[in-house]
């Protein structure tokens, strides 16, 4: 029996479906990352899980029993999890009393709670503070007494949304292996919603990519980013370079694809005739000044539209007929002096192509 | 002029002598004016908690009749009072017109509609998150009301001030269903505009300094309060 189990889910405000029919099996013990763009129904979703609000329609199971009845059940089971908001507020009260609420409205013995939270503020390096009041913390520390508030009360399931969203990138990192930490010491089932999807990858058992409130493809860290489902998923993981073409031929999974003239070559079981976009990840492409001899199946000729430095790699945008862009390094498009109109050799392999039907 | 300057010299004797009958008058009114505001609080802040919390058709409506009666005249409500209470109306069998329960119940009623608004817009002005942060958290409906409550005291506290000001320097109400009798019910709004009427200038000057004092430290509290 999983978890939390969530069947047909449907919320509507009004006119506008935010979800629809959301299916969703989430076990006890694992990391479910949610991800999508702003707006596509992620804090919605969240905010059902965790109870706080009704569907419109669909039932969630929580541990086998309907957990869309109202009343005293759904308080209990409410109470076996935690959801930390993405922009949390804290009570206008002291740090170890905004920790200690969870606890006493659960009614745990004062002495209990006060060893309980002494833990928690020990965890989360806010021991200093406990008698600051919490209203005059920064993003970084409220965000902080946010997770010790949640964890304190020992939920079986964590929800966070987008908890390092809104923070600098040090208090980020910070958060992020405090919530490591807490999926390595008390074996948490954790739902969290990110659209930091390299976050994603480093803390998710699976992900849900949640588009225009629908689930478009769910599966483990490396199915979704080496092989993105369709067309809005391959955009959304950051896949830059997605070219509709048509296969004109197939040979042993060998399938050559026409891109408006040019052709490319990939491996894939779709056959002739199929309108199909080939994925190709920036990274994945060697930029040259001269033709290389490689095993690599695609390398055209092409002129440099504009080089853009980001930290230690530059994106170089060109154009072979149809526009790629690549990444390299800072230090090899400095060596190859890549500026406007020099013209190159982009090469990739057939194997770094990733193709989905149209 | 010396006339004025003479009076005010005597009101602040009487009030640095703590002059016997200027001090009951003004205990008086504070007794009755803080019990009005107690006892209105009691059922005004859970009211307003039950007004916010939940939702009913007219509720939009309901507020803004509330709010009409923020400036209720207070020889309005006098009469309204009077009327309940007079020998011959619903609550006649009380004989409680002419006393200070009287006053005190008049008071009631005239602040009722600012305790129980301000405490409505406190409640309101909370963060929307707070109450889904408390749900999040394992909290139960009442839980979530006394969260709330809690960070709306401030503002719930102000509201109260606030009516303790409109209680203890109306004057019609306390006439109309109190009586200004010597000793009973005169208070220092209705001692003033009998004294004065009577030409007794020293005697309302000082009650007018004493009312003003009061009314200048409401105004500390209250800027003590917003600050927080």
């Amino acid at each position: 029996m999983s978890l939390l189990e969530v069947v047909n889910l449907c919320q509507r405000y009004g006119e506008r479906d935010i979800l629809k029919n959301i299916n969703l099996k989430v076990e006890r013990g694992e990391v479910f990352a949610l991800i999508g763009p702003t707006g596509a129904g992620k804090t919605t979703l969240l905010r059902l899980l965790d109870l706080i609000d009704t569907p419109t329609a669909g039932k969630i199971y929580f541990n086998g029993a309907d957990a869309t009845k109202s009343g005293r059940e759904r308080l209990e089971m409410r109470r076996r999890m935690a959801f930390i908001l993405q922009k949390p507020v804290v009570f206008n009260m002291s740090v170890y009393d905004n920790i200690a609420y969870g606890l006493k409205w659960r009614g745990i013995k004062e002495n209990n709670i006060r060893q309980k939270v002494g833990n928690i503020l020990d965890t989360v390096g806010l021991s200093a503070d406990k008698d600051r009041n919490a209203r005059t913390l920064s993003g970084g520390e409220v965000q902080r007494v946010a997770i010790a508030r949640a964890v304190a009360t020992e939920p079986e399931v964590l929800i966070l949304d987008e908890s390092t969203a809104n923070l600098d990138p040090v208090s980020a990192a910070k958060i992020e292996e405090l919530i490591r930490g807490i999926i390595q010491q008390h074996a948490t089932t954790i739902i969290m919603a990110t659209h930091d999807m390299a976050q994603g990858q480093r803390l998710a058992d699976r992900i849900g990519v949640l588009i225009d409130g629908e689930f478009r493809q769910t599966g483990s860290p490396s199915d979704i980013f080496t092989s993105p489902r369709n067309k809005e998923v391959a955009e959304f993981i950051g896949i830059e370079n997605i070219l509709d073409g048509v296969i004109t031929s197939s040979e042993d999974k060998v399938v050559i694809i026409d891109i408006g003239g040019k052709v490319i070559e990939a491996i894939s079981d779709y056959a002739a005739g199929e309108a199909v976009s080939a994925c190709i990840r920036p990274e994945d492409i060697t930029v040259s000044l001269s033709k290389i001899a490689s095993s690599a199946r695609n390398s055209f000729s092409a002129r440099v539209i504009r080089t853009v430095a980001m930290g230690s790699l530059s994106r170089v945008e060109i154009d072979c007929g149809f526009p790629l862009v690549c990444l390299v390094t800072k230090k090899s498009a400095d060596e190859l002096n890549l500026v406007k109109d020099k013209p190159v050799y982009a090469t990739f392999k057939a194997t770094g192509v990733h193709v989905i039907k149209r | 002029m010396t006339e004025i300057w003479q009076g005010l010299i005597k009101a602040i004797q009487l009030i640095v002598s703590l002059d016997p009958e200027v001090m009951e008058i003004a205990g008086r009114s504070l007794i009755i004016s803080v019990a009005s505001c107690l006892l209105a609080s009691v059922f005004c802040l859970p009211l307003g908690g039950l007004i916010h919390f939940q939702r009913f058709p007219g509720k939009r409506t309901l507020i803004s009749l509330i709010q009409t009666f923020y400036s209720i005249p207070t020889v309005v409500v006098g009469l309204l009072v009077f009327v309940l209470l007079s020998r011959a109306g619903p609550l006649g069998g009380l004989n409680l017109l002419y006393t200070p329960a009287a006053m005190i119940f008049g008071q009631m009623v005239l602040v009722v509609p600012i305790l129980l608004g301000l405490t409505v817009s406190a409640l309101s002005s909370v963060d929307k998150a707070i109450p889904d942060t408390a749900r999040s958290l394992g909290a139960s409906s009442l839980q979530i009301a006394v969260v709330v409550l809690k960070e709306a005291r401030f503002a719930v506290m102000a509201a109260i001030i606030l009516a303790f000001g409109r209680a203890i320097s109306e004057v019609g109400l306390a006439l109309m269903v109190g009586g200004n009798i010597r000793g009973f019910t005169r208070v220092m709004t209705t001692a003033i505009s009998l004294e004065t009427a009577k030409g007794d200038l020293e005697l309302s000057l000082a009650l007018g300094i004493i009312l003003i004092l009061i009314a200048l430290i409401i105004n500390i509290i209250l800027n003590r309060i917003q600050q927080r």
